[in-house]
């Protein structure tokens, strides 16, 4: 059971660093996609018992993150006809090593706080930890406007890693608001940036730098 | 979502009214044969009604205007909202309901000693969106109105709520409702300004959620059972010893560092402000008022709220000297922006990052200093709310808005202009105003518990922001008016619409200072001793 889940973690954190040394926006956000997809599938393998809530959790979670977030964004692609990110703030070798050693750190962390008994072994917290570094690397290193989404995507697969830790114990109405929230949230990112597509013809955040002192 | 609230509340009201004793009992003499049946129940129905009312007034409304056809009338529904959810609020305020443990939703002396203040904020901006949409008739105002209603129905909500992950979940949806308010103008600097919003302010939250999930999960390892309302997590954790405590000890500690950034992003305080410079200046005034008074004070019940937590498992002295680092730290750093921009609205944004610092180190002395934080909360609120929209009145009147293209204002604008000028004075702190009465109490706090750094630093920060205030407001207000200004001067009318409401804040701010009403300041004073509860 742990083996299993440590695999998928294990999967959604090489995606992390696939993200970061990927210069092609579509394979960018396939690798959000298909983390956003496995990290779907673990509330199943977490849930002792069957319950219909959890699978409706995971589905939405799946359908969300997987197939209508990357459609949007790939749709946005096409509109503004754009493929690579040029110049990156932070370039992406560097952004590799250090998403790289965000990895090793959180495992090391993760060994030193302290965790409840059944999930003693679990890459949970480590995963998430590394999730969200990367994430949080790709928002501030990219300055294309999609790749900036796609690491708030990446930061929130984390937060929803480390969310599981917690699945039996927080009400699922309280996850369900959550998951709520954060489509909403893509979808209101997704229209500005249909809005700066069409103000500035292109989506590079590097041109929104009218309002500063 | 509604209907499991709304069954929680129930459950938990009977047991505050049958607390209350004396409303139950008048009611159950008056009918003797309906009193076992309908006297506990005719109370409680209205006490939940009350909490609940404030949060649906609000989105109901939203509803109906949203559905509403005529763009002409439609801002009217603002008014109507604000002025039944400012009659809810002060009947809440001033007939205070029992509390009801385990609810996920009440009001508490926390929400009783802020929510009003946003009730009355909302309901005399409302007045001034009248008028400011019939000026910009040329927009189409269905998502602004709507958008505004619903980001008072969440504020409602988030400073209710008595549990986590509610708190998260209303205060992420205030924060989306408000991105389509601040690109009303559709300009270009102001889709830069919601896509600045969207990703910082949205990294904020997600930390805020992951600062969530880390109490949570603190909560669990000291032996909780996965209650995460305010007051459980309190009680839980005050006293705890051996495994329980160093299982959860890290947990919290990276819970409190990850809600304070996650929610001081939404408060606005240095280096998490850099959203609210551009926020402020591209958004129309009264959304302005409603982020400065509004949405900063949300986030900054929320931190109270995890301060009570952390406080109560002991770490305490961690709180204080982050929370007086934090705001030390905004009120300098705003100050030093404050003398170097030459933007009016801009200047407002700064000047709230140095109010957020002073409601920061108010919490962080603690005691008396959070009951000054939470009467700076109104105080301040208030006075942006004139700043705010007598600032937008010269924004329109000037065409300009920095100080190389506008001045003269005191001819281009009288009314706005002098009102302007007030509102400045107030800010700053100076007599009569409210301002002066909450930063005093910080600073005699600051004295009297022996920090005199802080008081010192409070103090310097405070003379610098005067200097950067006074030089730009002057600068706009006096010399020759513009070319641009004497084009526009026949288009822009200061009519009762626009200048009644800034008006009215003001009055307010000077009444809130003078003459604090006891059933505020006993608002105020039993919401202190939730926090910051006496040794």
């Amino acid at each position: 059971m742990i083996n299993t889940l440590n695999l998928f973690i294990g999967l959604a954190m090489g995606l992390n660093l696939l993200a970061l040394a990927s210069s092609r926006l579509p394979s960018v956000i396939r690798a959000a996609a298909v983390q956003g997809m496995v990290l779907g599938i673990l509330p199943l393998l977490l849930e002792e018992e069957f319950h219909w809530v959890v699978v409706l959790v995971a589905v939405g979670t799946i359908v969300v993150k997987g197939f209508v977030v990357p459609n949007l964004l790939r749709r946005a692609l096409r509109a503004a006809n754009i493929d690579r990110e040029v110049k990156p703030l932070i370039p992406f070798v560097p952004s590799l090593l250090l998403g790289a050693a965000a990895t090793i750190g959180a495992v090391a962390l993760g060994g030193v706080l302290p965790l409840r008994a059944e999930q003693t072994g679990s890459l949970l917290v480590p995963g998430s930890f590394a999730t969200v570094v990367a994430g949080f690397l790709m928002l501030v290193g990219r300055a294309k406007a999609i790749s900036q989404v796609c690491g708030y995507l990446i930061l929130e697969n984390g937060i929803y890693l480390f969310g599981l830790l917690l699945i039996n114990t927080t009400p699922l109405l309280v996850e369900t608001g959550i998951l709520l929230d954060l489509t909403v949230a893509i979808f209101v990112i997704g229209i500005i940036m249909d809005r700066i597509q069409k103000e500035f013809d292109s989506l590079d955040s590097n041109k929104l730098t009218t309002l500063r002192e | 979502m509604g209907r499991r609230k709304k069954g929680r509340g129930a459950e938990a009201a009977p047991l505050a009214i049958r607390g209350r004793g004396g409303t139950a009992g008048g009611l159950r003499a008056a009918g003797p044969g309906l009193g076992a049946r309908f006297g506990l129940w005719i109370p409680a129905v209205a006490t939940v009604m009350n909490e609940i009312a404030l949060i649906l007034i609000p989105l109901i409304v939203a509803g109906v205007a949203f559905a509403w056809p005529d763009e002409r009338t439609r801002p009217w529904w603002l008014p109507v909202a604000g002025a039944l959810h400012v009659a809810s609020s002060g009947w809440l305020l001033v007939k205070p309901p029992a509390p009801a443990p385990g609810a996920w939703l009440g009001f508490d002396p926390l929400a009783r000693s802020v929510l009003p203040m946003i009730s009355l904020l909302f309901f005399v901006s409302s007045l001034y969106a009248v008028a400011y949409l019939r000026v910009r008739g040329e927009r189409r105002n269905r998502l602004f109105v709507f958008s505004l209603l619903v980001l008072l129905g969440f504020l409602s909500l988030a400073i209710q709520a008595q549990h986590l992950g509610l708190l998260w979940v209303a205060a992420e949806a205030a924060t989306l409702m408000t991105v389509p308010l601040i690109h009303f103008n559709g300009t270009a600097r102001a889709f830069e300004a919601s896509w600045k919003y969207l990703l910082v302010g949205g990294t904020g939250i997600a930390l805020s959620l992951l600062g969530s999930f880390c109490l949570g999960y603190a909560s669990l390892n000291a032996g909780g059972n996965g209650d995460l309302t305010f007051n459980a997590l309190a009680r839980q954790f005050v006293g705890l010893t051996g495994n329980f405590a160093r299982d959860s000890h890290p947990w919290l500690v990276a819970a409190w560092v990850l809600l304070l950034v996650g929610y001081g992003t939404k408060m606005g305080l240095a280096p998490m402000h850099t959203w609210k410079p551009d926020v402020y200046g591209e958004a129309p005034g009264l959304v302005g008022v409603l982020l400065a008074g509004g949405t900063t004070t949300m986030a900054f019940v929320a931190v109270l709220r995890v301060k009570q937590i952390v406080d109560a498992a002991g770490d305490g002295a961690m709180t204080q000297r982050t929370l007086l680092a934090i705001g030390l730290f905004s009120m300098l750093v705003a100050a030093l922006f404050l003398l170097g921009t030459a933007d009016f609205k801009r200047m407002l944004a700064y000047s709230s990052i140095e109010q957020m610092g002073v409601l920061a180190v108010g919490a962080g002395l603690g005691g008396l200093g959070v009951w000054a934080a939470l009467f700076h909360v109104w105080t301040n609120s208030l006075t942006k709310g004139a700043l705010f929209l007598s600032a937008g009145n010269i924004r329109r009147a000037a065409d300009g808005r920095d100080k190389n293209a506008v001045s003269g204002m005191a001819w281009g604008a009288p009314l706005s202009a002098r009102i302007f000028v007030t509102g400045l004075f107030a800010i700053t702190a100076c007599p009569p105003f409210g301002l002066f009465f909450s930063e005093l109490l910080v600073v005699r706090t600051a004295f009297a518990t022996g920090s005199l750094v802080t008081a010192g630093v409070f103090l310097a920060a405070l003379l610098f922001a005067f200097f950067g205030l006074t030089r730009l407001v002057f600068a706009i207000v006096d010399g020759r008016p513009r070319a641009a200004a004497r084009a526009t001067k026949n288009r822009f009318h200061e009519t009762a619409g626009v200048i009644l409401p800034p008006l009215a804040f003001l009055g307010l701010s000077i009444w809130i200072g003078l003459a604090t009403p006891p059933w505020l300041s006993g608002a105020w004073t039993a919401a202190m001793q939730l926090i910051s509860p006496a040794p």
